[in-house]
């Protein structure tokens, strides 16, 4: 029933038990309301067939309602509406109240990326792991404009507001990879400002996490060492860059694959002669690939919006120097297949939501 | 009872009598040149004024709403650009609420009838009335001029603090606003005057046509609520333009004040939209059915209930802001009251059918859509106030689809009902019923194909204002782009046998529905000065026993 349901009405897949209980809600209310509709349209249909009009100018009695008529008028909806709040409102009150075992997990929502802390490290981007079957406490702000922090299998969303934490909760069944949406609109990106959770199993997470601190702490030391960070030998500074970039977000507005976007594509960007907005042009050299990402308003290529965001003192040097080296280093003839977009956001099969016809 | 003279036994009586079909001598042809227009204090020839305005809005918002609708066909870019898109939405809403919902049936019905139903020759201010008009055109014409210079992207809810940082320029588009606000109230004055003082004698406020009542229940909320729009819009503008800081946390200001101040206003706004058209409906429902209101204090009463609870709901667009628990549950019970009003209505118009003499023609079909649309609509917004499932519900498409089963189902199709029922009082000339009927059809099963699908869009998550989507919302927006093409070729249909019907539409006479409704005591299109002699009213208003037939003179 809950599955033919959940189809009937297009409905993600439930990603926890607050998703279930809020789904039987929505079904009921649903329902109540096509025996409503179903109800009033029969009655009006029936009326204009049997009172139709027989002859012009004819005179019909004057019916007045007695008070028996207006009281269930106003009395049935009423306590229907009530019961539907008095089934919603708790659901609510418990989404607002977060138990207090409860992981807690940073948000930061920007144009147009999510940023996820966890206390005591490590930081992502874009992607929100947790375990299953724990609860997990979301701290929710924004570092401009307002957000929204929408997961559509939890049934759950909570606006990211500049100036001010805002929180929610949830727990998830079972591991799976679920989307994440910015549901409150913030500007070009705004479609694009995408994430994805990734519920592990206890044990994994326990094991990622504690591996994800263990090398925040070597990035930390070699960073007091040699006043660098990301300086692992073991990679050559193009692969760096490319991990740098997708860091940063870049990817949310650059591909690497020729497509334009909302950034112009970074494909042969390399020593290319740009048109400006000011009518002007401009060869991308590294020095003007770095004023981009300082000051990106300074140069606007022709056909592209003001809008990226500056990253100046958020990109230490080296870093700059090893997305530079990631751009020249994306020729037509060398580029490779992949990684190609942002994120990209393919449900596992037998995980997501089923669109069905 | 009446310092008037006697009952005359008018010529509008229903077999035709001895009026004339088509009143050579009206209203719109007793002045003539541009300046008998440009400066005319007569309330119809300023409702025609708005009915070519406000058409000319709707058409532009059409516009961008298809623009919009082709966009969405494919997942990535279709059309235009991400930055286009927005400002499409932006200006589709603008256009839509400032320019159409808002002035439309006021500025139309209300001006044209307001005084025909109560026995006046003029509303009370025909001046203002007309300083109304111009207010229209300046915020048109400033709104326009933003539009062309750039176009904002900030949505018409302008929320901060993307509305003052955007690199859009917003300003001309929010004074715009301003100043069709400044109409609004203007309107809603001269409303609430002409009401108060300017009733016919006869004319109690319990036997005054329920229209009225739904007209002064919505010039009380254009009063109260539209300075408060005012004050924000200012703000933001100001804040915009100058940098001031009220809405920005870094300076101790806060975004979510905004919000609040916004649907302090555009919250009882909807009401403003929807109430002229429920009381519309109730004009032709009972005209059609040849029968009394079921319910009429009932149906009176309601329309100040919603205008009253109505300033007391906005809170219910906050639910996920981060506003307190107790604040959503108090918020969420008072808007299903609103709920609760609406259904009071919906029970007795579907009771006033009851033992009528029901004739399915043209604006009867839109009373039929209405009541639909009218159920779906509300009860999906109280489904909203349940709290909870307005949390996976918040900022996506199902809230899209919820308000234009208001505005659209509700308003535009209340809006047409009036149209079509008054279109012979105010131009003297018939349409094609035939056609009249197939563009009613096109527009019922377009507007269904249009917005169903975009329940559930909102159901599987798709969050409004989005230029790209995941590919599984694909289906539903092509269906939604699909109906919206039948729904324009429906709209479109509707304007071209209207126009055609003032070359070629028969004369319609005096009055071609056999209403008692006391708007119809004259002629067709009315003279200048509305009434060649004082009518009398003896019984309320759509009163059709044969007490009524006996007396033979509505």
């Amino acid at each position: 029933m809950n599955d033919l349901m959940r189809r009937l009405l297009f409905l993600p897949e439930q990603g926890s038990a607050y998703a279930r209980q809020v789904d039987s809600l929505h079904y009921f209310v649903i329902t109540m309301t096509m025996l409503g509709f179903v109800g009033v349209a029969t009655a009006v249909l029936v009326f204009a067939i049997r009172y139709r009009r027989r002859q012009e100018g004819e005179s019909t009695p004057h019916v007045e309602p007695r008070t028996i008529h207006e009281v269930l008028f106003v009395g049935g909806p009423l306590a229907l509406f009530l019961l539907w709040f008095a089934i919603g409102y708790p659901l609510f009150v418990r989404l607002q109240t977060p138990p207090k075992e409860a992981m807690d997990v940073y948000v930061m929502g920007k144009k147009w990326m999510w940023k996820f802390s966890y206390a005591g490290g490590p930081n992502g981007v874009d992607t929100l792991y947790v375990p299953a079957g724990r609860p997990v406490r979301l701290l929710i702000t924004s570092r401009d404009v307002i957000h929204s922090f929408y997961m559509p299998a939890f049934r759950l969303k909570q606006d990211a507001v500049p100036g001010r934490y805002t929180q929610t909760w949830f727990q998830a069944d079972k591991p799976g990879r679920y989307e994440i949406f910015c549901a409150e609109y913030c500007g070009v990106g705004h479609s694009a400002m995408l994430g994805h959770l990734v519920v592990m199993a206890p044990a994994e997470f326990d094991e990622w996490l504690a591996a994800s601190r263990r090398s925040r702490v070597a990035e930390v030391d070699a960073a007091q060492d040699s006043g660098q960070r990301d300086s692992s030998p073991v990679t050559t500074l193009v692969e760096q860059g490319r991990r740098l970039a997708s860091v940063y977000g870049c990817f949310a507005c650059h591909t690497v694959d020729g497509t334009p976007h909302i950034g112009p594509t970074w494909l042969d960007l390399y020593l290319r002669r740009d048109p400006l907005e000011d009518g002007t042009s401009v060869v991308a050299d590294e020095a003007y690939l770095t004023e981009s990402m300082m000051d990106p308003r300074a140069k606007i290529v022709k056909g592209f919006q003001p809008v990226m965001p500056t990253f100046q003192g958020r990109i230490p040097g080296p870093e700059v120097a090893a997305i530079v080296e990631f751009i020249k280093s994306l020729r037509t003839s060398t580029v490779h297949p992949e990684p190609t977009k942002g994120p990209n956001y393919e449900l596992i099969p037998g995980r997501g939501p089923v669109p069905k016809p | 009872m009446s310092s008037f003279p006697a009952a005359v036994p008018f010529p509008s009586r229903e077999a035709g009598g001895d009026a004339p079909a088509f009143n050579e001598r009206n209203y719109l042809v007793q002045r003539r040149g541009l300046r008998s227009w440009v400066f005319t204090l007569d309330h119809k020839r300023i409702g025609v004024i708005y009915l070519v305005l406000t058409s000319l809005g709707f058409l532009l918002g059409g516009i961008y709403a298809m623009l919009l609708r082709i966009e969405l066909l494919t997942p990535g870019p279709t059309i235009m650009d991400a930055m286009s898109y927005n400002k499409t939405f932006t200006l589709h809403g603008v256009v839509m609420i400032f320019l159409f919902m808002i002035p439309a049936i006021p500025g139309i019905f209300g001006n044209f009838f307001i005084p025909l139903m109560i026995g006046a020759r003029d509303v009370a201010f025909p001046r203002l009335n007309l300083f109304s008009v111009y207010l229209y055109l300046l915020g048109a014409g400033i709104a326009l001029y933003g539009m062309i210079h750039g176009g904002a992207d900030t949505g018409w809810t302008f929320y901060t603090p993307y509305s003052t940082t955007t690199i859009t320029k917003v300003w001309p588009i929010l004074l715009g606003a301003f100043v069709l606000g400044m109409g609004s109230i203007v309107t809603g004055l001269n409303f609430i005057v002409t009401i108060h003082t300017l009733r016919a004698p006869g004319i109690t406020w319990m036997k005054m046509p329920l229209f009225l009542w739904a007209l002064y229940a919505t010039s009380v909320i254009q009063v109260l609520a539209t300075p408060v729009l005012g004050i924000t819009l200012l703000l933001t503008a100001v804040e915009n333009v100058f940098g001031f800081g009220i809405f920005d946390p870094a300076r101790g200001g806060d975004p979510i004040l905004f919000q609040h101040m916004f649907w302090f206003y555009s919250h009882p706004a909807v009401y403003i939209m929807i109430l002229p058209a429920m009381g519309a409906i109730t004009e032709v429902l009972c005209a059609f059915a040849r029968k009394n209101i079921f319910g009429y204090k009932a149906v009176a009463f309601s329309s100040l209930g919603i205008a009253f609870v109505g300033f007391f709901t906005w809170g219910h667009h906050l639910f996920t802001s981060g506003q307190s628990t107790v604040d959503a549950g108090i918020f969420g019970v008072l808007s299903m009251f609103v709920g609760i009003f609406t259904a009071i209505k919906v029970f007795n118009w579907t009771a006033t059918l009851y033992k009528g003499s029901i004739s399915f023609q043209t604006p009867f079909a839109y009373v039929v859509a209405f009541i639909f649309f009218l159920i779906f609509g509300g009860m999906t917004g109280v489904a909203l106030a349940t709290v909870s499932l307005d949390v996976h519900w918040q900022d996506t498409y199902y809230v899209v689809a919820h308000f234009h089963f208001i505005m659209v189902g509700g308003t535009i199709t209340g809006f047409l009902a009036a149209l079509h029922y008054w279109w012979p009082k105010i131009t003297g000339k018939t349409y094609s019923e035939k056609w009249g009927l197939v563009a009613a059809v096109f527009i019922f099963l377009g507007f269904n194909f249009t917005f169903i699908p975009q329940f559930l869009l909102g159901n599987s998550g798709m969050p409004r204002r989005y230029y790209s989507y995941p590919e599984r919302f694909w289906p539903l927006n092509v269906a939604s782009s699909a109906g919206a093409s039948v729904l324009a070729l429906g709209f479109l249909m509707v304007a071209a046998y209207l126009l055609l019907s003032l070359k070629y539409g028969k004369p319609a006479g005096p009055n071609p529905w056999g209403s008692r409704g006391y708007e119809w005591n004259t002629l067709s299109p009315p003279p200048e000065e509305n009434f060649l002699e004082q009518p009398a009213y003896p019984r309320a208003p759509h009163d059709y026993t044969d007490a009524a037939a006996a007396e033979g003179t509505r």
